[in-house]
C-alpha cells in the first residue's frame, strides 16, 4: 500500500521556486491500478518520481508498504518505465531486457526465460538481437517496458508508456496491460494525458491541476474490475470521463486570475 | 566506395603532399646558396642548384636526401647498430608506450576517484591543470636528475615524463565520459537498487569509451614527445632524442631530420593504430554504425 500524505515538493530553480506538489494526500492499495491525468506540468512525473524515491518532498510523508520509499527502492519493489525509453544503445533488445535482471543476480536459465516471456508479451519477437536505433519510437517504447516487466516488482510505475504508440497498438497493450495485472495482482501507478485511457485502465483516477502541482479529484471507479474494450461505450464509462473532464476543466478555470 | 576513398582521401592529401615538396626544394635553394658558393666556384646557375639540393652538412636538407637517410639507416644498418634508426625508435618507442601505459591508467583512476568522491572531485582537478601548466622542459631535466640521483636511469624515466604528458588528456576525457550517462539512465540504475560499482561497470564506462579514445590519441602522441623530450637533457646516447640531440653537436641536419621525420611517422602510427581499435571497439559495441 502506498500513502501520500500532505506532501509538499518546491523546486528551487535559477528563476526562483517551482511549487510542483501541493498538498497532495492520496493512496494506493494494494493490486489498485492507479491512473495520473492532468495538463502538461502539473507534477505527475515529479509525483511519481517522489513514490519511487527519486524526489525527496519538501514537506510531508510518503510510506510504501510501510516502508520509506527508499528503503522499498532498496527492497526492489519498483518497475519504473520512463517517459524516455532510455535504452543502452549498446544492448541489443534482449540485452536490455536482461540488464535489470543481470543486476538483480538472476540465473542465466532465468535470464533467457523471462526475457522469452516479455518479448512476447511486448510482441518484438524477431526483434531480439535489434540494437536501440533499429527499432522506431513506438518498439523501443514496448522493449522498455518489457525491461520493467521482466523483474519480480510489486509496484509498476509507468510515466506515459503508451504516449509514442499508435491507437491500434495502444489499445492492444491496454488490453494486454489489464490482463497483466489481473494475472500477477501488481500494484500500477500509471500516467496519461488521454481520459478514455485513464478511465478504461484504473479502479481509481488521480486528476491533477498545475501551478502549484495538486490533485483536483480522486475517482474511484465503479466500473467492474474484469473489462474489455466494448466497455467504452458503456453509460457508466461515459459518466466517469465526463467527471475526469470535469475536473481537469475545474482546474483550468482556478488558474484565471 | 572505392572510387569516393580515392576523391576523398588521396587526391587531396598527395596534391598537399607534392605542393609541400616542391615548396621545399624551392626554399631549399636560398637556404643553402651561401655555403655552396663558399665551398665551390665557377658554378653554372643549373649546376648551383643542384649542389644546393645535395650538400653533405645542408641548413635545409632536401627531402630526398632525409629518406635516403632514413632508407639507409632504417634498412641497410644492423637493426643492433648504433646507427640503426630502428634501432633508435624502438627504444623511444618503448618509453612512449610504457608512459603511455602509466599515464592512461592514471588517468582513469584519478577519473574515476573524481568522478566517485566528492572531496576529490573538488579538489583535484586544479592540480591536474597546474601540472600542464609547466613547462615540460623544465621539470623533464629535474624529473632524469632526481630519478639519476637514486639510481634509476634508462627507461623508467623518460616513462614518467610520458606519464606526466598523457595522463592530462585521459583524466579530461574520462571525467567528461563517465558523466556523459544521461538522468533517465541514472534513475532507471536507481530504481533497480544498482550499487556504484555496477552502474560503474553496466553504465558509465561503457558510456566514457568514445571519450576514452579521443583522449588516447591525444596522449599517445603526447607520450612520444615526452619520451623524446625525456631523452635531451639526459645525454642518453640512444633513442630519437637522443639522434636530434647528436645531430645538433655535429651539425648532421640530415640526422636531426630524419630523426624528426621518424617520430612524425611513428605518432602518425600510434595515433592509426588507436584510431583503429577505437573503430572495431565501437562497432562491435553498436554505438557507432
Ligand atoms: N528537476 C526539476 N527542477 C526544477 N523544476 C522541475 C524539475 N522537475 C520538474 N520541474 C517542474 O515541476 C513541474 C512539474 O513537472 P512534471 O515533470 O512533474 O510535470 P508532468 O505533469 O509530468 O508534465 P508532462 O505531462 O509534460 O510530463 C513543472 O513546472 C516543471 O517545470
Ligand atoms: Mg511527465
Amino acid at each position: 500500500m502506498i500513502s501520500v500524505s500532505d506532501v509538499n515538493l518546491t523546486f528551487e530553480t535559477n528563476d526562483g521556486p517551482v511549487n510542483a506538489l501541493k498538498n497532495v494526500s492520496m493512496e494506493v492499495n494494494e493490486g489498485d491500478f492507479v491512473s495520473f491525468i492532468g495538463p502538461s506540468g502539473c507534477g505527475k512525473t515529479t509525483l511519481l518520481r517522489v513514490i519511487a524515491a527519486l524526489e525527496t518532498p519538501t514537506e510531508g510523508r510518503v510510506t510504501v508498504n510501510n516502508m520509506t520509499p527508499d528503503e522499498a527502492r532498496k527492497a526492489r519493489q519498483y518497475g519504473y518505465v520512463f517517459q524516455a525509453a532510455g535504452l543502452y544503445p549498446w544492448r541489443s533488445v534482449s540485452g536490455n531486457i536482461k540488464l535489470p535482471l543481470e543486476i538483480m543476480g538472476y540465473s542465466t536459465s532465468e535470464k533467457e526465460d523471462r526475457t522469452r516471456k516479455v518479448i512476447d508479451l511486448v510482441e518484438l519477437n524477431g526483434f531480439e538481437k535489434k540494437f536501440p536505433w533499429q527499432l522506431s519510437g513506438g518498439m523501443q517504447q514496448r522493449a522498455s517496458i518489457a525491461r520493467a516487466l521482466a523483474f519480480d516488482a510489486n509496484i509498476l510505475l509507468m510515466d506515459e508508456p503508451f504516449g509514442a504508440l499508435d491507437e491500434i497498438v495502444r489499445d492492444r497493450l491496454n488490453g494486454e496491460l489489464l490482463n497483466l495485472w489481473a494475472r500477477t495482482r501488481k500494484t500500477i501507478c500509471f500516467v496519461t494525458h488521454s481520459i478514455p485511457e485513464a478511465v478504461f485502465l484504473s479502479t481509481k483516477i488521480v486528476v491533477m491541476s498545475p501551478r502549484p502541482g495538486r490533485i483536483t479529484d480522486i475517482i474511484e471507479s465503479t466500473l467492474p474490475k474484469k473489462r474489455d474494450l466494448n466497455i467504452r461505450d458503456s453509460r457508466e464509462f461515459i459518466k466517469i470521463a465526463q467527471r475526469v473532464r470535469e475536473g481537469l476543466k475545474a482546474g483550468q478555470t482556478e488558474d484565471v486570475f | 566506395m572505392k572510387t569516393s576513398y580515392f576523391a576523398n582521401k588521396f587526391i587531396p592529401v598527395s596534391t598537399i603532399v607534392i605542393l609541400i615538396g616542391v615548396f621545399w626544394y624551392l626554399v631549399a635553394v636560398p637556404m643553402n646558396s651561401d655555403k655552396v658558393s663558399r665551398q665551390f666556384k665557377n658554378l653554372t646557375a643549373s649546376e648551383h642548384i643542384l649542389k644546393c639540393w645535395s650538400l653533405k652538412k645542408p641548413k635545409l636538407p632536401t627531402p630526398h636526401q632525409i629518406i635516403t637517410e632514413m632508407v639507409n639507416t632504417t634498412f641497410f644498418k644492423k637493426i643492433s647498430s648504433k646507427r640503426s634508426l630502428v634501432y633508435h625508435g624502438w627504444i623511444t618507442l618503448q618509453a612512449t608506450l610504457a608512459g603511455f601505459f602509466l599515464g592512461t591508467l592514471l588517468g582513469i583512476l584519478l577519473a574515476l576517484g573524481i568522478v566517485h568522491n566528492k572531496a576529490m572531485d573538488l579538489s583535484v582537478m586544479p592540480w591536474v591543470i597546474a601540472s600542464q601548466t609547466i613547462p615540460i622542459l623544465a621539470i623533464a631535466p629535474m624529473i632524469i636528475v632526481v630519478m639519476n640521483s637514486v639510481g634509476v636511469t634508462g627507461l623508467l624515466p623518460k616513462a614518467i615524463i610520458s606519464m606526466y604528458l598523457s595522463f592530462f588528456p585521459v583524466v579530461v576525457g574520462m571525467v567528461k565520459g563517465l558523466r556523459s550517462p544521461d538522468q533517465i539512465q541514472l534513475d532507471q540504475m536507481k530504481t533497480w537498487s544498482a550499487s556504484s560499482r555496477e552502474i560503474l561497470w553496466y553504465l558509465r564506462f561503457p558510456s566514457s569509451l568514445p571519450f576514452l579514445f579521443a583522449s588516447l590519441k591525444v596522449g599517445v602522441a603526447a607520450s612520444l614527445v615526452g619520451a623524446i623530450v625525456g631523452e635531451l637533457p639526459s645525454g642518453a646516447i640512444a633513442g630519437l632524442g637522443a639522434r636530434m640531440l647528436a645531430g645538433t653537436y655535429y651539425g648532421q641536419t640530415i640526422m636531426i631530420w630524419s630523426a624528426l621525420f621518424a617520430a612524425a611517422f611513428l605518432a602518425a602510427f600510434l595515433v592509426f593504430t588507436i584510431d583503429f581499435l577505437q573503430k572495431i571497439t565501437l562497432k562491435r559495441m553498436a554505438i557507432i554504425r
